[in-house]
């Protein structure tokens, strides 16, 4: 990935040379025709194309956002409603990521979300625990996280 | 056109306003540290974000300034938000503070307990 990005800036000044024009739009325009190249020459690269990466990135931030303002009108009927008929509790969400970056990641995006809060992560990594809002439907959110959250990191890092 | 970005920097404004007010509500309402916590921590991340951009909207539409630093405030809340409250959290539970309800549900607890067992097995 680090390769291929630099890679894409050298191709950007040699195009910058060679049109002996050292501005920002000259940059950008051989940043693109670099990414050509480099898109043309991505079987011999050890990665995958670092494009897809970033795509799965801003997909992860899509997703994120729709995420946070569903369960953002979650916790406001919570809030708002007369009866408080919430029933907290701490569960175990069992992760398959493994390097430290992804379970941060991963940890600040459940956090992030309302309805669920990361309290602990035990030591070895493995099990994160997330105190909800309302654990009565604790297997739907597990699904959710894992099927959302997991999934777009494991996109990204992959 | 301008009237459109005008209205909508507008609404911005006051959904994070109203997001402001009912997480302040929340804080008050809710029963324990963790509840309260979420009321604190994310709706209100969601209001001053959208606070913070409707008020950039206004002033990039209005007098054609590009705030950057704006942007940037963005950017912090949003890393800083999570970790204060995951720390928070984490300092409460570490104290000692019970989930509320009758028959709160506590996987930590549980896992916490077999490790402390684990521990004085091996003394």
């Amino acid at each position: 990935m680090a390769f291929q990005l630099l890679l894409n800036v050298l191709l950007a000044f040699v195009w910058m040379f060679l049109e002996g024009e050292y501005t920002g739009s000259a940059f950008v325009i051989g940043y693109f025709l670099g990414l050509w190249i480099v898109f043309g020459f991505r079987r011999f690269f050890h990665s995958r194309f670092y494009l897809l990466r970033v795509f799965a990135a801003v997909n992860l931030i899509f997703i994120f956002i729709k995420e946070m303002i569903l369960s953002n009108i979650a916790v406001l009927k919570v809030i708002l409603k007369p009866r408080l008929d919430i029933k907290p509790g701490i569960f175990a969400l069992e992760t398959e990521l493994e390097k430290d970056w992804e379970i941060t990641i991963l940890a600040n995006l459940i956090t992030l979300t309302p309805g669920t809060l990361v309290v602990d992560v035990s030591p070895d990594n493995k099990t994160l625990y997330i105190h909800a809002m309302d654990i009565s439907d604790k297997e739907e959110a597990i699904r959710n996280i894992k099927g959302t959250f997991e999934k777009a990191i494991m996109e990204v890092s992959r | 056109m301008t009237e459109i970005f005008k209205f909508t920097s507008g609404a911005l404004i006051l959904l994070g306003a109203f997001l402001s007010l009912v997480s302040a509500l929340g804080i008050i309402r809710l029963p324990d540290v963790y509840t309260r916590n979420h009321a604190a921590s994310k709706s209100l991340t969601l209001g001053i974000m959208s606070l913070l951009l409707g008020t950039f909207i206004y002033v990039y539409i209005e007098h054609g300034y590009f705030n950057s630093r704006i942007l940037l405030g963005i950017v912090f809340i949003f890393m800083t938000a999570p970790v204060a409250g995951h720390l928070i959290s984490r300092a409460a539970y570490n104290t000692g503070v019970k989930v509320w309800g009758k028959n709160g549900e506590d996987d930590l607890e549980e896992s916490r307990n077999r490790e402390a067992s684990h521990s004085s097995d091996e003394k």
